[in-house]
């Protein structure tokens, strides 16, 4: 990987006092990081590629106008003129008031210990790689004469670093592992449609992967279910998310009750802070500090201490998501929600968004549907911040008396999100904690299903 | 990074500071060969992008950025190796071209063949791009477009505007002798508006762009822009729900060849072919749409988003039948796709970067122009849905279900346009839906460039087009029974 958290905090802070001797303020941010990925088809290799890069971003302010750069160049003489040209970029934007650094009162000092990364990570091989893939894909293939294809298993690690500076005495750093394995079979239905499915196991630490072979069988058993899909009858159901489709609605929220979409006017959660958005089964939180957790982080994109926000407290919306600007423009003060990409601004992102468990067994959520949908997985992007019309292309399962009866394919469903929050009405004991939005299975007392 | 074009050159260029000639070429071709792969190539990138945004009534923020590199690809059988350098010096290159090399475990080693320089079309003949011009008038672009929103009606009560840009520079050298260098330009302006009565609000957008100068402006103004995002945003202040289940839904021209970038396109990718896991697979020669139906992918339309002198792997970007009179004629190949069957590549292997390797993508996606009258074929329709503006799209391309979603589109009662109608997806079967295209309109339009297609993790420019089209059923996923 090359450069460690230290080396890139020094970076950071060079390219700081370059752009302080050029008169701006400055916040610099550096990536560094190596990614393997492998794949294997139908037993054979199909992609092995490997490969380090790294990245210095800087935010800079000069007479309160603002200017976004990236370069990959860390050369001395490079890095010189880069930085001089981003402080002189300045000119071409507006002044803002806003425009300025966190105040220095806010930046964290100390960071937590969150345990994001593992030693044995880097240690597995390309080779090493390729056999968990064959092993995953052999288990998917083996699970019954009807996979007939496959679009293969991939294994991909990424190990970064990544530190950040700034003019007002910041200083920052972290990194970080990830490896996830993804089997994806595909079965032949009839009338010469296929039917593909897919299982994935991922985690910051090797050890808390799924084994291959259990990926695979699962991959499989959710593949062969989907055969003879079909499309149901038009009309309102009560809708069951299974937590991996179920995430997808948690994230919606982001976009509405960032402070962006506030002071922009463009989300239908404008004044609603203080008031119920979702039914009281509701609670969900974001929390950058779990350890070993995929989305956290042991400071935010300003450069302020992770906490642990409550974003809606049994149907209540406590807070918006705000970083600094935000807050600003909001007249209030930041909680911490900034995240960061290199040359960006500051931008609200969630950590680890998550919809916290409820009581209802899993099980029985189901159980107790006459006639309803399972939802497993969702296409498409319809979703409309701003009203909040949500309307998207679903696949699962019908249920039938308490059981889940005929696989179900090319449909929509649609709801207002606000209406969606409010009607649901069972949240599971189950949490899927391998990305960082996760949600137990819920379930939505009504929605429109369009189909035949 | 100053705006003074002459240092918005690759390095690797001819007379750069890191000249890539033909002697260096064929030593970093040799190491990746080394370990027996069958081919290999040397993807060159340089790419300079600068970003404007507007909000408040001023410039906000300006952005500038430089990436470079080299990807590296040695092939062995179907079997891909890649790698990547961000610096190059010779020990880098070397050092990517060994670890591509890796695929190749054992095999004798192949020499490359001698380069020659490929014989470039000019789809895009952009004198100044439009980075290289001044910034002032991409200010006052902003500028006016913010103002025409506003000043379109009082009910608009917020404006942002945003104008990206970059020019990319792409040097491919392949181990069977070609040799591409290409520059390709590419903008894109945008107008977001919110409007707002009675508590009510709604979001509208307008834009375009292309592989253009500063010229793109003297046709579509800012103002257009403008306007367009204010209309839309005040039009749908008075949506009703939109109506749930199978109805006939005629598709505005332009825009909604999103609908076939989505329902074929990406199944006639061949590497969905190539491995059998495209619902298209097998079905060269046979009926899968009316016979209304003419689907061309087209590299070669001047000034396009989707246009490309040269895909990422050194073949000229071309114009291909896709489908002719409803039946399925050819797929989209990259050099993979177009080795396993045996044929020559399409010029449709495309990258994000040089980080990825490439796959088989579409570029301006089309639909051949009809004989009907559009407002006849509106007239037809006694209650359906008018899909106008669309937010974009999804396919599954093992069983063909897509979904598209609209952000205007309108009631059709007894023949003509009602209600303005809420955001809402259709869902349909990509062989099914084509072949329920009853009347295609002679009225073809072209997107304007606004449109990025995505898959597996890579985001490439892409242009749409069609006629009016009208579609006997699709399922339209409103919340009204």
């Amino acid at each position: 990987m090359g450069l460690s958290v230290e080396e890139l905090i020094e970076i950071a802070k060079h390219a700081c006092s370059l752009a302080k001797k050029a008169g701006a303020e400055c916040e610099a941010q550096v990536q560094a990081g190596s990614e393997l990925s492998t794949k294997v088809r139908v037993g054979e290799t199909e992609l092995l590629q490997e490969a380090s890069s790294k990245a210095l971003g800087l935010r800079v302010f000069r007479d309160r106008r603002a200017a976004l750069t990236y370069t990959s160049d860390f050369t001395p003489a490079a890095l010189e003129r880069f930085v001089r040209d981003s402080v002189d970029l300045c000119r071409l934007s507006e002044p803002d008031e806003l425009n300025r650094l966190p105040d220095p009162e806010l930046l964290a000092r100390e960071f937590p210990s969150l345990d994001l990364w593992d030693d044995a990570s880097l240690k597995t091989t390309a080779g090493e790689a390729l056999d968990l893939c064959k092993r995953g894909e052999a288990a998917a293939r083996a699970a019954s004469p009807k996979v007939t294809n496959s679009e293969g298993a991939t294994y991909s690690r990424g190990a970064g670093a990544s530190a950040m500076a700034s003019t007002d005495g910041f200083e920052g750093g972290s990194r970080g592992t990830y490896q996830s394995l993804v089997v994806e079979p595909i079965c032949d239905d009839v009338g010469g449609k296929k039917r593909n499915g897919y299982w994935w196991t991922g985690h910051r630490f090797v050890s808390g992967l799924d084994t291959p072979e259990s990926v695979g069988a699962e991959a499989a058993r959710r593949t062969l279910a989907k055969l003879g899909a079909e499309k149901i009858e038009t009309g309102e159901l009560p809708i069951v998310f299974d937590p991996d489709a179920g995430k997808a609605i948690v994230r919606l929220l982001i976009g509405v009750i960032s402070g962006g979409a506030i002071y922009r006017k463009s989300s239908y959660l404008l004044d609603r802070e203080g008031t119920e958005v979702a039914s009281s089964l509701v609670t969900i939180v974001d929390d950058p500090l779990i350890p070993r957790a995929p989305g956290s982080r042991p400071y935010d994109g300003d450069g302020l201490a992770s906490r642990k926000n409550s974003l809606v407290e049994n149907g209540v919306l406590k807070t918006y998501l705000l970083d600094v600007y935000a807050a600003r423009k909001l007249g209030r003060q930041s909680n911490g929600c900034a995240g960061r990409s290199v040359g960006g601004s500051p931008h609200v992102t969630t950590s680890n968004l998550i919809m916290q468990t409820g009581t209802s067994d899993p099980k029985a959520i189901i159980k107790d549907v006459k006639r309803g949908l399972y939802v497993t997985e969702m296409m498409g992007f319809g979703f409309n911040g701003v009203t909040g019309d949500f309307s998207r292309g679903a696949g699962g399962f019908l249920i039938e008396n308490g059981e889940l009866t005929m696989p179900v394919t090319e449909i929509t469903i649609s709801a207002n999100l606000d209406e969606i929050l409010k009607r649901i009405d069972a949240v599971g004991t189950d949490l899927d904690m391998r990305s960082s939005t996760a949600c137990p299975t819920f379930r939505v007392s009504r929605m429109m299903v369009a189909g035949k | 990074m100053s705006a003074s074009s002459s240092e918005l050159r690759a390095p690797f260029a001819d007379g750069g500071p890191i000249e890539i000639d033909a002697q260096l070429a064929r030593k970093l071709l040799e190491i990746a060969l080394d370990k027996g792969g069958d081919y290999a190539d040397l993807y060159f990138e340089y790419r300079a992008g600068a970003d404007y945004f507007w909000e408040d009534e001023k410039v906000k923020s300006v952005g500038r950025g430089i990436t470079l590199g080299l990807g590296v690809r040695v092939l062995k059988g179907d079997a891909t190796g890649y790698a990547y350098c961000e610096e190059l010096t010779v020990e880098a290159m070397a050092e990517a071209a060994r670890t591509a090399a890796q695929i190749a475990a054992t095999g004798k080693a192949v020499a490359p063949v001698d380069v020659n320089l490929l014989k470039m079309p000019s789809f895009y003949p952009v004198k100044v791009p439009s980075i290289e011009s001044g910034p002032d008038e991409k200010l006052e672009l902003l500028r006016r477009g913010d103002q025409a929103a506003r000043a379109y009606d009082k009910r608009v009560i917020k404006v942002t505007a945003s104008f990206a840009e970059e020019i990319k520079e792409i040097l491919i050298i392949t181990s069977d002798g070609k040799m591409a260098r290409d520059r390709q330009p590419l903008l894109r302006f945008g107008v977001s508006a919110i409007a707002e009565e009675n508590g009510k609000r709604q979001g509208g957008s307008g834009g375009g762009g292309g592989r253009y100068g500063m010229e793109y402006f003297l046709t579509h103004t800012p103002e257009e822009h403008g306007r367009e995002a204010a209309r839309v945003a005040v039009a749908m202040l008075d949506a009703v729900e939109a109506p749930a289940g199978s109805m006939e839904v005629v598709l505005a021209p332009g825009d909604s060849g999103i609908l076939l970038h989505e329902a074929v396109g990406h199944g006639l990718e061949a590497d969905f072919n190539r491995k059998e896991t495209s619902n298209y697979s097998g079905q060269i020669g046979k009926r899968v749409a009316s016979e209304l139906v003419t689907v061309i992918d087209d590299g070669t339309i001047s000034e396009t988003r989707g246009a490309i002198n040269t895909d990422d792997e050194g073949n000229v970007g071309r114009e291909n039948v896709l489908i002719k009179d409803g039946i399925l004629v050819d797929y989209l190949h990259d050099h993979l796709s177009a080795q396993h069957f045996k044929r020559a590549p399409s010029g449709n292997g495309r990258r994000q970067s040089f980080r990825c390797n490439p796959l088989p993508r579409m570029t301006n996606t089309l639909m051949g122009k009809g004989t009907s009258d559009p407002q006849e074929i509106i007239g037809s329709v006694k209650r359906g849905v008018y899909a106008k503006r669309f937010s974009g799209g999804q396919v599954n391309i093992s069983n063909g279900d897509f979904v598209f979603s609209l952000t205007e589109s309108y009631l059709i009662e007894d023949g003509k346009l009602t209600a303005p109608l809420k955001g809402v997806n259709l869902i349909g079967n990509g062989p099914d839906v084509l072949t329920k295209v009853t009347m295609v309109g002679s009225d073809f339009q072209l997107s304007d460039g606004i449109w990025t297609c995505g898959k597996d993790g890579q985001s490439v420019p892409v242009g749409v087009g069609t006629p009016t089209v009208k579609i006997a059923a699709i399922t339209v996923g409103g919340t009204k029974a």
